[in-house]
């Protein structure tokens, strides 16, 4: 499927065919080629293009296009050796580092180092030195060269693999581990393999036709870097020769570095809308002006773009909350409940976009058409924020009292000796025993209740008309959860203001909502007051989540019969 | 059938000469044929640690488990491997716990293959009888797993868990991270297949209406030790341990009234251990 893909990128396809046509045409050299290799024509010495030789002759009278051909096997041979011994010890030894952490990373982390830390030239020119003149031993030795590439590759790889939940079930499921490896692991780290891989053989290509440039190597085989040296001297008798081989290996190179480009597109990006559509202009319904009660929302639609038109997540939506109640707006996954309470805080994900008859009035201002810098203003002093990841909603880069003087400053235009008395002041509100201490602590020095109780002081400092909370206990504990749905209470009673809690959690519904929305796939399908909804739910849908509750079901009893 | 004794698991600290960190101390337990055990407790107190330590995925300081009468902690890897056969697990999250790249019968199959009990062919038809037990249709064979919703990976997640036909089941959260409709199903799916193959469970869960629902007995853990032990009703109605019955009177109920009466009594629980 990634193949098909890859496929669609026009550069990536000529990429692959210039490179089949290379790896073919060296192949099948004594096929192909008009000409031996080694013939002479003395008569052709740097003869140009045509005469009698397709792209001319070289400095001995041989036939360049024919030399060409019989090198392209020698060159890619040497490619394809550098490649396998770096691949082989590079991914086998990246491997076990991974999976086995401990001593082994420790020692092949050392060898990988100390390898990248030589330098590569001079250690293949005392190769030659040393060992004679062979080609194919110095790229074995480059191949040793280039394996820490792909040993700290995989490492890395194997090491965010290994903690998957599904390595650990197929250790339970008694697989072995040399199993594991080959089966879980290997199948998640092929794909950067693959790419690295590409760029190293074109490496392999570069450095090799570079020591044949220098001299090195075996002067009776035709390469590249050796052609490239023959027309290097005789530069000034004909000018066009030095062109073949430098073209040959630059399209080479070229080619394999694109194919490995596209590779890691396809890979790495997911399928993109290429062009979102112009939405259609939104015409919000006027809502009856009598008795506006604080958030009025009407006719809600929310779409995402996608390759036809929009796809709709919330379908109509009508909601009011009025001041100073709690609505609770309760359904599954994918209902559109976050959707909604997002749409009034402006916040929808990018794309996400109100369509057809929307209206959001607040306090009689309709903000589904206010423009951006308005709703902003709007955000933390009159509409205020509970989210449902704590953690995750503080910048671990700053001190817990900074990301509270910070918007106080912006908000209130308090000086910074009073937003700091003030944040003190709200710390100490939301009960944080040490309001001083949380002030002045990162946020991974707190628990996660503290930082939802240091949230939720910034959510009130604005003393919002409206708070709009999103699961905000879900990630809690069950006592803390206890005590900050008594602490939203509070404040909600003291501040007076209304409260849009989203939540899946009919407990927390029951505790302090007092009117209930239930949705489901985008729509509300029904309204009440919190008593009789659970007294007596109307919709279908509402009386199967309540019947999933588990609170109230009875106990499984003491195992009495002796089974064995 | 399987009996912890005072299981002690200690994490390395970060660094040379830091102290670790204990995650158990003396936890002692044990689970019968046929039995549910429930494991409750709230993040950091142990819960998880207690199963990965059964399943031998954490290193057990001292102490004994004890399963079959083979002892579980110091085993060598092959023979835990054997192990594999009577003990097996369903984790919390269905998206990470499946990998993404195989298809559902790849997953399924692999256990079988990899313990020697079926051959490729056996294996299949047994693959088609576990997707059965599950109630995912044998068309989901040739499906990646991310093709299924989460109730129905958690349902791949426990046909896998089956297949060797274990005689435990660690279940490691496995409900918590579907919605409310599919947690109600997916453990009545485990409650009818403890019935009809009387494989015991320990089923560790952060929400005590949920173990209330499956557990035989119950043992609520707190900061790695635990604290109460005992039979469902006993340790749901009649709490003796502080702990336990501040967990008890936290979980609110999807009632208004009564929730009031709970947040009350909550109060006063709170209140009166403030005095005290």
């Amino acid at each position: 499927m990634t193949a098909r893909k890859v496929f669609r990128n026009p550069l990536a396809v000529a990429a692959l065919v210039i490179l089949l046509v290379i790896v073919l045409a060296s192949v099948f050299a004594p096929l192909v080629a008009p000409h031996s290799p080694t013939a002479l024509r003395l008569d052709r010495i740097n003869a140009g293009p045509g005469s009698g030789y397709l792209l001319g002759g070289d400095g001995a009278g041989r036939d360049i296009f024919s030399r060409l051909l019989y090198a392209g096997r020698n060159t890619l041979t040497g490619a394809v050796i550098a490649l396998s011994v770096a691949l082989v010890l590079g991914v086998v030894s990246g491997l076990l580092s991974g999976y086995y952490g401990g001593l082994l990373d420790g020692v092949l982390g050392w060898g990988a180092n100390l390898l990248m830390a030589l330098p590569t030239m001079i250690v293949l020119l005392a190769l030659f030195q040393a060992l004679g003149s062979s080609i194919y031993l110095a790229m074995v030795a480059f191949g040793v060269m280039l394996s820490p590439g792909f040993h700290r590759l995989v490492r890395s790889q194997v090491m965010a693999v290994k903690h998957e939940l599904y390595v650990d079930a197929a250790r339970v499921s008694g697989l072995s581990d040399p199993r594991i490896i080959g089966r879980h692991v290997l199948l998640v780290v092929r794909a950067p393999i693959v790419i690295q891989a590409a760029v190293v053989a074109g490496i392999a290509i570069v450095v090799q036709s570079g020591l044949e440039f220098l001299g090195l190597g075996d002067p009776g085989t035709p390469t590249w870097g050796g052609m490239l040296q023959d027309a290097f001297t005789n530069i000034y008798t004909s000018r066009i020769a030095i062109w073949w081989p430098g073209m040959t290996i630059a399209l080479t190179v070229a080619s394999l570095v694109l194919l490995g480009n596209a590779i890691r597109d396809v890979i790495q990006r997911t399928e993109r809308v290429r062009k979102p559509p112009k939405p259609p202009e939104l015409v919000p319904a006027t809502p009856d002006t009598d008795e506006l009660p604080l958030l009025r929302i009407t006719n809600l639609t929310v779409g995402y773009p996608s390759n036809d038109g929009y796809r709709e997540v919330v379908h109509g939506v009508d909601l009011d909350v009025r001041h100073g109640e709690v609505m609770g707006l309760v359904g599954e996954s994918g209902s559109g409940k976050t959707q909604t309470a997002f749409s009034v805080l402006g916040l929808l994900s990018p794309g996400g976009t109100l369509l057809g008859q929307s209206s959001i009035a607040f306090d009689g201002t309709e903000l589904a058409r206010l423009p951006e810098s308005e709703r902003r203003a709007l955000r933390g002093r009159r509409i205020g924020y509970i989210p449902q990841e704590p953690m995750s909603n503080l910048d671990p880069c700053f001190r817990v009292g900074e990301q509270l003087v910070e918007p106080l400053r912006a908000v209130s235009g308090l000086s910074k000796q009073a937003a700091v008395t003030e944040a003190l002041h709200l710390l100490e509100r939301v009960g944080i025993p040490e309001p001083r201490r949380t002030f002045a602590a990162y946020p991974h020095e707190i628990s996660g209740g503290m930082a939802q109780r240091v949230l939720i002081a910034g959510a009130v400092s604005g003393k919002p008309d409206l708070l709009i909370a999103d699961e905000p206990t879900t990630a809690l504990d069950v006592t803390v959860q206890a005590d900050v749905l008594d602490l939203l209470r509070g404040l909600q009673t003291e501040f007076g203001m209304a409260m849009l809690l989203v939540t899946h959690n009919f407990g927390v519904v029951a505790d302090i909502c007092d009117r209930v929305a239930v949705m489901q796939d985008g729509r509300i399908v029904e309204v009440n007051d919190v008593r009789p909804l659970f007294a007596s739910p109307k919709h279908p849908y509402t009386q199967t989540l309540l019947g999933s509750t588990l609170e109230d079901s009875a106990p499984r009893t003491r195992l009495e019969v002796n089974h064995a | 059938m399987l009996e912890a004794h005072n299981v002690v698991v200690e994490y390395a600290g970060r660094g040379w000469r830091s102290k670790g960190f204990k995650a158990l101390h003396d936890v002692s337990f044990d689970i019968k044929p046929h039995e549910t055990l429930g494991l409750v407790g709230e993040s950091g107190s142990g819960k998880t640690t207690i199963g990965r330590a059964i399943l031998g995925l954490v290193p057990v300081g001292s102490g004994s488990i004890r399963f079959d009468g083979r002892e579980l902690v110091g085993m060598s890897r092959r023979e835990r491997r054997r192990l594999s056969d009577d003990i097996q697990v369903v984790f919390q999250d269905p998206y990470s716990s499946l990998n993404p790249s195989m298809t559902v019968e790849d997953i399924l199959v692999e256990p079988l293959v990899a313990r020697r009990t079926a051959d490729r062919r056996q294996a299949s038809v047994r693959v088609r009888t576990l997707l059965d037990q599950v109630g995912l249709p044998h068309d989901a064979v040739h499906r990646l797993p991310r093709e299924f919703s989460g109730g129905q990976r958690q349902r791949i997640a426990i046909a896998r868990a089956l297949a060797l036909q274990p005689k435990l089941i660690v279940c490691d959260e496995p409900v918590s991270a579907l919605d409310l409709s599919t947690q109600a199903r997916v453990l009545d799916l485990f409650i009818s297949i403890q019935e009809e193959t009387g494989v015991a469970y320990l089923f560790i869960s952060h929400d005590l209406a949920v173990v209330r629902h499956i557990s035989h007995r119950v043992a609520v853990l707190y900061r790695g030790d635990i604290v109460e032990y005992g039979d469902v009703l006993d340790v749901t109605e009649r709490p003796e341990h502080p702990y336990t019955k501040r967990l008890l009177m936290a979980a609110p109920l999807p009632d208004p009234d009564r929730q009031a009466v709970r947040r009350q009594e909550r109060r006063d629980l709170l209140a009166s251990e403030a005095i005290a």
